[in-house]
């Protein structure tokens, strides 16, 4: 009955759109052409080099890499140090589904390793799945990709040591049960072979994602020449980021230039760029391998489970992701770029902190938080505060704020809260200072 | 026969749901008497001593953890 409700309530709702839409609005028309152009944008560009092998790749670790050994390093009585460290990354093998965060986390502060570990793994494993990261990087830029992974695993190691000091004399509650250990499996080949399965999986979406910096060399038709890199292309104007100092502009510059007035422009022969010409057959080397390995290495069953898994993610994330891209594109071009680049235009300790509270206190829906940075950031928002933004948001939400409260109490949700917050509004500084 | 009590951990992801279908499923193959309980709420679930959801136990007793079991595996389990 509550199904049938749901799906009257999705009708009465579209309806109620169809009905009052104001299609003569300019703005709605506006938005609703945005909303098409970034869903093409994202369907053209991301989804076939990188959501579906991302997909294939979630499912693969969900089906061959062993969960109950992960946990296994989160147990009671594991040493601190590993528990930390496996805490702080296990969220790339566990948690590529949300709502499997909070059980994993109530379980490792209640009967595993304790507080610091499950305060950890909190904070990292929301953010660093395989998706969420590979993702940040093509659409909101190597640097902010790169910078959510790091941040938010050495990040979350700080949280949880800290966490762990500041209520080091609180006794733990234990529950009273037995620790229910996942039976483990009997691995049907070596460690050596999952991994290299896995690695040459990794290794395809590596290549097949690999960007072009365009790091050129431009001569202009006033015998001026400088390296720069491109960083927008129109139909007859080119604008440059410099790498180098030339007459009256600085590096770091950026510059506008006609097409008309550039008299030849070469690209850089960096390796990066080398590589990128050849992406496609590193890449096509790498499905090979996994198509080989696949064949040889596993059984027939294993295969289908692992398609299974893969469907499964992609039945759960694919509307999100795209259903988010649609609305986000729509309400972008509603957005007041005034008040966005007034709020966390800069990278001032007042635009980290509302996007780190905002990111705290929001819910976002999977994978959804890379289509809203990136409106943020067409609208104004520096490169500091996404990054705020992207630690804080997976990590907390209002609801996840209220299930946390019923695991460890008050005192503990709001120091956490409050760490978690000062740490993404740190980290958004630092990052942002430096690109 | 006295009744199986089957409880299914987990906080209602896809995968939790999935489970309790199976359960039922087995259950009433073996056409035997029972109850299905959801357990949602994680300070009970962490009283099973589960880390890992979905969770099956058969008369307070966990059978599995972490993983989406067959109709098959579970009636193994109730038998």
């Amino acid at each position: 009955m509550k199904r049938e409700l749901k799906i009257f309530a999705a009708l009465v709702s579209i309806f109620v759109v169809a009905y009052a839409l104001p299609l003569g609005n300019p703005k709605i028309q506006e938005g609703i052409q945005e909303a098409f152009r970034l869903l093409q944008w994202y369907a053209r560009n991301h989804t076939l080099a990188c959501v579906v092998p991302a997909l294939f790749i979630a499912g693969a670790i969900i089906t061959f890499l062993s969960q109950s050994s992960v946990m296994r390093y989160l147990g009671p009585r594991s040493n601190p140090i590993s528990a930390y460290a496996v805490a702080s990354v296990a969220g790339c093998v566990l948690a590529v589904c949300s709502c499997s965060v909070l059980p994993m986390f109530a379980g490792i502060y209640q009967l595993g390793a304790g507080l610091g570990p499950a305060s950890a793994f909190l904070y990292s494993g929301p953010a660093i799945n395989i998706l969420a990261i590979f993702l940040s990087a093509r659409v909101l830029g190597f640097s902010i990709g790169a910078a959510r992974f790091i941040g938010a695993v050495i990040f979350s190691v700080a949280i949880g040591l800290l966490m762990a000091l500041v209520f080091r004399k609180g006794e733990r509650k234990k529950a009273e049960a037995v620790f229910q250990m996942p039976e483990p499996e009997k691995p049907r080949r070596g460690v050596a072979k999952t991994t290299a399965f896995l690695a040459s999986m990794i290794l395809f979406l590596i290549f097949s994602d690999w960007y072009n910096p365009s790091n050129v060399t431009v001569k202009t038709n006033y015998g001026k020449q400088f390296k720069a890199v491109i960083i927008h292309e129109t139909k007859d104007m080119l604008r440059f980021q410099l790498e180098e100092d030339i007459s009256e502009n600085k590096m770091g510059d950026k510059l506008e230039l006609q097409k008309t007035e550039i008299a030849d422009m070469q690209e850089q022969k960096t390796w990066v760029i080398q590589l990128y010409h050849i992406r496609w057959y590193l890449a096509g080397l790498c499905g090979l391998a996994v198509l080989i390995m696949a064949q040889r290495w596993f059984e027939r069953d294993e295969l289908r489970l692992w398609m299974t898994n893969t469907w499964n993610f992609a039945k759960m994330l694919v509307p999100l992701l795209f259903g988010g891209v649609f609305v986000v594109g729509f309400i972008s071009v509603l957005l007041p770029e005034k008040q966005v680049a007034l709020w966390v235009g800069d990278n001032s300790l007042r635009s980290n902190l509302v996007a780190s509270v905002i990111g705290a206190f929001w819910y976002f829906a999977t994978l959804t938080e890379i289509p809203i940075t990136q409106a943020l950031m067409k609208l104004g928002m520096h490169k500091g505060p996404v990054l705020a933004l992207l630690l804080a948001g997976p990590a907390l939400s209002l609801p996840n704020i209220l299930v946390i409260r019923k695991v460890m109490g008050n005192n503990k949700t709001l120091v956490f809260t409050l760490l978690v917050v000062v740490m993404a509004t740190l980290t958004g500084i630092i990052f942002g200072t430096f690109f | 026969m006295a009744m199986k009590k089957i409880q299914i951990l987990g906080t209602g992801c896809p995968k939790c749901k999935k489970l309790a279908e199976n359960a039922e499923a087995a259950a009433r193959e073996l056409e035997i008497e029972f109850e299905i309980e959801k357990i949602t709420d994680i300070n009970e679930i962490m009283k099973f001593g589960v880390m890992m959801t979905p969770a099956l136990a058969v008369d307070g007793q966990v059978e599995a953890v972490g993983k989406v079991l067959s109709p098959d595996e579970i009636k193994k389990m109730l038998g």
